[in-house]
Parts: structure tokens; C-alpha cells; sequence
């Protein structure tokens, strides 16, 4: 065995990672607070996240975690610049309804 | 050797047409005149010097190819001109009566604003003409049909202002354009035939062909569809006497010297054809006759002086034909000289009673303008004398050959045109008669208006009618003992001369004849018109049947009207309704219209709700991944 997470079979986790990741999803489709959304959205990267540890593990290949650490930088950027815009927003129209936001409707 | 220069002579007036055009309203009437003049005499005394070369004894026909126009495969039709007899006599008599005409119009034309324009239309005429008769293919000779048939159009709707006068100029060119179908169709025949459209090879392949080809008569036949148009034969005569819209020095030049003349011209030059074609040259002469007849009769019913000429000139052109149609070429070539002469004088005289009495061209309201006008009365009597046929003017020769040789063809056609003879003394004294004797019966305010041409109206007018007087001796009958200059002159373009001549006791019959009837006519009308005062009717009065049939003209306009014009117009309106409006602005417009309601449609796509987009991207990115599981 190369670790104790090996003890746990691997669809476990994979179920795990598919469940958070639909929960994200359905978060980022259902929720109206542009905070949370932000937050699902986290979650589904982190669901992923977990799902490359996972196969990187049972395989030994190190890639897996080394992309991990790709996602967790592009992820802590992407908060930034989006929690920046999102206070922006709030400046402006005191409220982080996303169904407030629809000037560009066609 | 000057035919080396022979390119100048159509190059000179196309630099006239250029520059007056250009220069416009820079111009006064004296510049723009004189330069049109000065261009058109220059290429008359061209033409001069190459009628002294050609006129020598052993000349033959040269070619001066100017460049290799269209040559594609085995066609190849080169931009050259032929200078032979029969050119360089058309070429005479264009630049000359041309350049008297442009002399002429500068004093006539002197109160118009719009000069410049005139006489640039003027020199172009002159220009294509020129093209016409100098061609060596009939192709450079087509691109001067269709140039003088446009000038014309141009130049009778000088006064486009007037929608009258633009109708009648529209008349013209688009029942010219009718007669051109039949020359192209004749001309594509010919290529068909022959392979070449170069008037030495056609004819010099043809010479070989047994008589009555139909192919050759075929080709004599769409020809002569295009002379009759360009030469207001029947059916396609009734744009010339709308044609007298245009300036009087218009109808002299284009309607009674040149362009009329083009469809002689072209049966002249094609002679070898006709000649091989005894069944396309009665046709010819039949038709010939007809016309001669018919418009004689409505000439004895008009009123507007230019009308009454214009109807002589329909008939006289027809006279033409029959000359063509019975074998007689240099006849009718005589005829086409002489009546260059006076019926341009005629014309020009008219001009100049018109302008002496303010704009009036009705002869029922003039009269005794003999002591007014001295110099036009005297030429203008001239001018009817030659038409009449009174030696020793130069119609009385060129008619009396005429009737010789079509007694020789048929003693029918003989009377028929004797009468019509006839009728042509009686319309033509008519009208002078009328002009210039009895009482003044115009208003007072153009009594007082009366005065003489100016100078460059009258010198015309008397080198016309000088010409007029001597220019029947180029032909004089056998039996007088002197040379015939014209048929000699002529002889080497003829193919088959008709040895057939007249007896000489025939000729002396026909002229004493000729010549009484002429006495009795003048003495008749002059004691009709002038001692019994008799005046045409007012348009108010009725006139009995007959006369109301001639004064009407037959109703022909009327006929086509209904026939042809009327159904034209009705389909081409129900063409535009449901074809062009309906079907294809429909589809262009359905085109765009549908694609409005589309984008309509899509653009509400874009809701503006995130959720939306949002959603779109989930299903978007699991049917790509079903699809990359599926292929």
C-alpha cells in the first residue's frame, strides 16, 4: 500500500467527488446570492480536486497532485477578481441578487 | 496619295463633336459654329482631293485597315475603311451638304441658348455618317447605323422639354431599332453563308452562286427590314414626319440628305447580292412603289410646311427603291444626289420662312411672302421646280431615268409611279402656292416681323439651289449624246448592268409628256390656289371622307397604336406588377423581412438572466461529453 487513503476503495471516492461536484452544480443553477454561487463553484473545484488526489494515489503518479496544486492557485485567483467585481456590484446596486443583474437582456 | 489620309475625314467632326462639347457654354454661337463648320468643310475638301485620285481612270478600290478590331478564332473583322467610287461620291455629298447645313444653322440656330450642344450633336451625326460610308465590313458600317440613328434621337429631341418632341424622337430611334434587328439578323446570316462580313469577300464568294439562292435571298430580304426602318419605307415610315419636331437644319440634314439615304446605300454597295436575287429585288421594288404612292397621296392633305416634306421625302425615298428594286443601282445613287440637293434646299427654305415668320409652320398662314423673302422664294421655286421634274434641273433627269427603267421592268409599276409623279407636282406647287402668293393670312404681329434671312442662311440656300439647277447633268440621257458621268463613274461597283435601254422614242415620248403634264399642273394649282383663293380647310371644319382619311394619314399611327403600342404597354405593366414588384422586389424584401423575424426571434435568447446563461453552459458541456462518450 503507498497510503492509508488506499484502504478506502476507489469508487468511494469517486462517488464522493461526483456527489459534491452535482451539488455544486445544482447550487450554481438554483441559488440566487452571487456569494453563494461563488462558493459552489468552489465546491465543484474542490470535488475535482479530491477526485485527482484520489487517482493519483491509487495509481502513483504524482501529476495528479501536481495539477491540484494548479487548480488551487487558478481557483484562489478567480475568488479574488470575482469577490472584487461582486463588491463593485454591490457599490452600485446595494443588493448581490444575480436576477438584478439583467441589463444586457436582448 | 491622299487616301492615305482618308482616317481624317471621320476624325475631324468626332474632334468637333469633342471639343464644342467640352467647351459648352464657353462658347458663343459664332465659335461653336464656326468650329463645327470649319471641321466639316476641312473633311470636305478631303474627301475632294480623294475624289480627284479615285475619279482617274484605272483606280481601284483601297483598303485602309486603321486597326485589328475584334479577331477571335476565324472571325476577324478589322476597323478599315474602303475608299472606292461609290464612297467617295457618298462622301461628296455628305461633307458637302453637311458643311452648306452647319452654315445654315448657325444663323438659324443664333437666339438658341443651348448652341453648343447642337452643333456637338451635329459633327457626331456627320462623324458616323462618315463611318457608314467609308466601312469596308458591314460591322464598321453597322456602328454608323446605329451612331447616326442615335444622333438622330439626340437631335430631334433637341427641345427635350417639350414631351411631344421627346416622344417623337423616341418613335424615331426605337422603329429604327426595329429595322437594325433585320441588319443584324442579315448580317449574321451572311457570316453563316459566307464566313466573312468584308464586303470583297461576300461578294466576290456570292458572284459565284447560281440565281435564286435562298440563303442570298434571305440575307437581301433582313437588309432590306433594315433599310426600310433606316429609310422609312412602309411599314416603319411613321417616325419621319413625326421627326419634324427636331430644328428645320436637323430635318435637312438628317431626314432628306443623309441618314435616309444610309438603307440606298447599303442595297448599293450589297448589289451583287440583289442582283443574284430576282425575288428579294421585286420585293424591294414593290414596296418601293407603295410607299412612293401612299405618302404622295397624304402629302396633298397636310398643312404644316415640314410635314408636306417630310411625306415627299417618304415618297421620293421610296422612288429610291423602286430604282433599287428593278436592277437600276446608278439610278437610284442619281436620284440620291439630287435629291440631296433640293430637298435639303426645300428643307432649308422652309427653315427660313419658319424663322422669317416668327415660328409659324402653317401654310394656312401664310401667303404672299414672295416680296418678303426674296432670295428664299427664288430658291425655294428652284427647289420645287427639281422635285416636279422641269428640265433642266437636276430631278427631271434623275426621275425620267427612273420611270425609263422601270417601264423596261413593268408597265404597272410604270403608271403607278407616273402618277405618283403627278401627285408630287401637285403637293409640291400646293404648298408653294400657298407660301408665297396670294394674301398675307398671319397676324399682325408676324407681318411686322418679316425680314430676310441673314447671310449664313441665305449662301446655302443658293449653292443648294445652284446644285439643284446643274446637278442633272451628271446624268444625262442616251439620246441627248452626252456622257453619262454617273454610270460610268459607277460601273466598276455594279455587277450585272441591265443592258436594257429605253428606246429613244420612248424617252422623247416620256419627256414631252412629263414635261406638258408639269405645264398643266403648275397652271392648274395656280389657278386653284391662287386666282380662286382657294385655302385648305381650318382644323374646325369638316372635311368630306376621303380628304379626312388623307389629312389623318390613314389612321396608320392610330392602327399601330391600337395593334402594337396598346398590348405592349398593357403586358409590360402586368409585367411589372406581378414579375418585377411581385416576385422579385417580393423575394429581395422577403429576404430581408424574414431575416428580421429570425433575429427577432433569437435575440430573445438573451434573457440577461444569469441563471440562464449558466444553465445553458451545464447543458452545453454534458452534451459534449455524451457525444465524445458516443463517437
Amino acid at each position: 500500500m503507498n497510503s492509508i487513503l488506499q484502504y478506502i476503495p476507489l469508487n468511494y471516492y469517486v462517488a464522493l467527488a461526483a456527489i459534491l461536484f452535482a451539488i455544486g452544480v445544482m447550487g450554481v443553477l438554483f441559488r440566487r446570492n452571487a456569494i453563494i454561487i461563488f462558493m459552489c463553484i468552489e465546491l465543484m473545484l474542490n470535488a475535482v480536486n479530491m477526485l485527482l488526489t484520489a487517482f493519483s494515489t491509487f495509481h502513483g503518479d504524482e501529476s495528479g497532485q501536481v495539477m491540484v496544486f494548479f487548480i488551487m492557485a487558478v481557483a484562489a485567483a478567480e475568488v479574488a477578481v470575482g469577490l472584487a467585481i461582486l463588491v463593485m456590484i454591490y457599490n452600485n446596486i446595494r443588493t448581490v441578487d444575480i436576477d438584478e443583474l439583467n441589463k444586457l437582456k436582448g | 496619295m491622299m487616301v492615305q489620309f482618308a482616317w481624317l475625314i471621320p476624325l475631324l467632326p468626332l474632334l468637333g463633336f469633342i471639343i464644342v462639347g467640352v467647351l459648352n457654354k464657353r462658347l458663343n454661337v459664332a465659335m461653336s459654329g464656326g468650329i463645327a463648320t470649319a471641321a466639316v468643310f476641312i473633311s470636305f475638301i478631303i474627301s475632294a482631293l480623294i475624289f480627284g485620285e479615285v475619279a482617274q481612270e484605272g483606280s481601284v478600290p483601297e483598303r485602309v485597315v486603321l486597326f485589328d478590331w475584334i479577331s477571335s478564332g476565324n472571325l476577324s473583322i478589322p476597323f478599315s475603311f474602303l475608299i472606292d467610287r461609290l464612297s467617295v461620291i457618298m462622301l461628296m455629298v455628305v461633307t458637302g451638304v453637311g458643311t452648306l447645313i452647319h452654315l445654315y444653322s448657325i444663323g438659324y440656330m443664333s437666339h438658341e441658348q443651348d448652341h453648343p450642344r447642337f452643333f456637338s450633336y451635329l459633327n457626331l451625326f456627320v462623324f458616323f455618317m462618315l463611318l457608314l460610308v467609308l466601312g469596308s465590313n458591314y460591322i464598321v458600317m453597322f456602328v454608323g447605323w446605329e451612331g447616326v440613328g442615335l444622333c438622330s434621337y439626340l437631335l430631334i429631341g433637341f427641345w427635350f422639354k417639350n414631351i411631344e418632341y421627346s416622344n417623337a424622337a423616341k418613335k424615331a430611334f426605337i422603329m429604327n431599332r426595329i429595322g437594325d434587328l433585320g441588319l443584324l439578323l442579315g448580317v449574321f446570316l451572311m457570316y453563316m453563308t459566307f464566313g466573312s462580313v468584308n464586303f470583297s469577300e461576300v461578294f466576290s464568294a456570292a458572284s459565284n452562286l447560281p440565281q435564286n439562292n435562298t440563303a442570298v435571298t434571305a440575307i437581301c430580304l433582313l437588309l432590306f427590314v433594315g433599310a426600310m426602318g433606316k429609310s422609312a419605307q412602309i411599314p416603319l415610315y411613321t417616325w419621319l414626319p413625326d421627326a419634324m419636331a427636331g430644328p428645320t437644319p436637323v430635318s435637312a440634314l438628317i431626314h432628306a440628305a443623309t441618314m435616309v439615304t444610309a438603307g440606298i446605300y447599303m442595297v448599293v454597295r450589297s448589289n451583287v447580292l440583289y442582283a443574284l436575287s430576282p425575288d428579294a429585288s421585286s420585293i424591294v421594288a414593290f414596296v418601293g412603289i407603295a410607299t412612293a404612292f401612299f405618302a404622295a397621296t397624304i402629302g396633298l392633305k397636310q398643312n404644316d410646311i415640314k410635314k408636306v416634306l417630310a411625306y415627299s421625302t417618304v415618297s421620293q425615298l421610296g422612288y429610291m427603291f423602286v430604282a433599287l428594286g428593278v436592277g437600276a443601282y446608278q439610278t437610284a445613287l442619281f436620284h440620291v444626289i439630287t435629291h440631296a440637293f433640293f430637298k435639303a434646299l426645300l428643307f432649308l427654305g422652309a427653315g427660313s420662312v419658319i424663322h422669317a415668320m416668327s415660328g409659324e409652320q402653317d401654310i394656312r398662314r401664310m401667303g404672299a411672302l414672295k416680296k418678303a423673302l426674296p432670295i428664299t422664294h427664288l430658291t425655294f421655286l428652284i427647289g420645287t421646280l427639281a422635285i416636279a421634274g422641269l428640265p433642266p434641273f437636276a430631278g427631271f433627269f434623275s426621275k425620267d431615268e427612273i420611270l425609263a427603267k422601270v417601264w423596261m421592268y413593268s408597265p404597272i409599276m410604270f403608271v403607278i409611279l407616273a402618277i405618283t409623279s403627278v401627285l408630287t407636282a401637285v403637293y409640291m406647287f400646293r404648298l408653294y402656292w400657298l407660301t408665297f402668293y396670294g394674301e398675307f393670312r398671319g397676324s399682325e404681329h408676324q407681318k411686322s416681323h418679316l425680314h430676310e434671312s441673314p447671310a449664313t442662311m441665305t449662301i446655302p440656300l443658293i449653292v443648294l439651289a445652284v446644285l439643284s439647277a446643274v446637278g442633272g447633268f451628271i446624268g444625262m440621257p442616251e439620246l441627248f449624246h452626252a456622257p453619262h458621268f454617273l454610270n460610268e463613274f459607277l460601273a466598276p461597283i455594279i455587277f450585272k448592268s441591265s443592258h436594257e435601254e429605253a428606246s429613244h422614242t420612248f424617252e422623247i415620248m416620256l419627256m414631252s409628256v412629263s414635261v406638258v403634264l408639269l405645264a398643266v399642273i403648275m397652271y392648274a394649282t395656280y389657278s386653284y390656289y391662287v386666282t380662286k383663293k382657294v385655302k385648305p380647310e381650318e382644323d374646325s371644319e369638316e372635311l368630306d371622307s376621303f380628304a379626312k382619311l388623307l389629312a389623318n394619314k390613314y389612321y396608320v399611327d392610330e392602327v399601330y397604336t391600337t395593334l402594337i403600342t396598346n398590348p405592349l404597354d398593357k403586358l409590360a405593366a402586368f409585367v411589372y406588377k406581378y414579375i418585377d414588384q411581385g416576385l422579385i422586389d417580393g423575394t429581395v424584401n422577403g429576404t430581408g423581412t424574414a431575416l428580421n423575424n429570425v433575429s427577432g426571434q433569437l435575440r430573445k435568447i438573451q434573457t440577461g438572466h444569469i441563471g440562464a446563461y449558466v444553465f445553458a453552459m451545464v447543458i452545453g458541456i454534458i452534451t459534449i461529453l455524451v457525444l465524445t462518450m458516443i463517437i
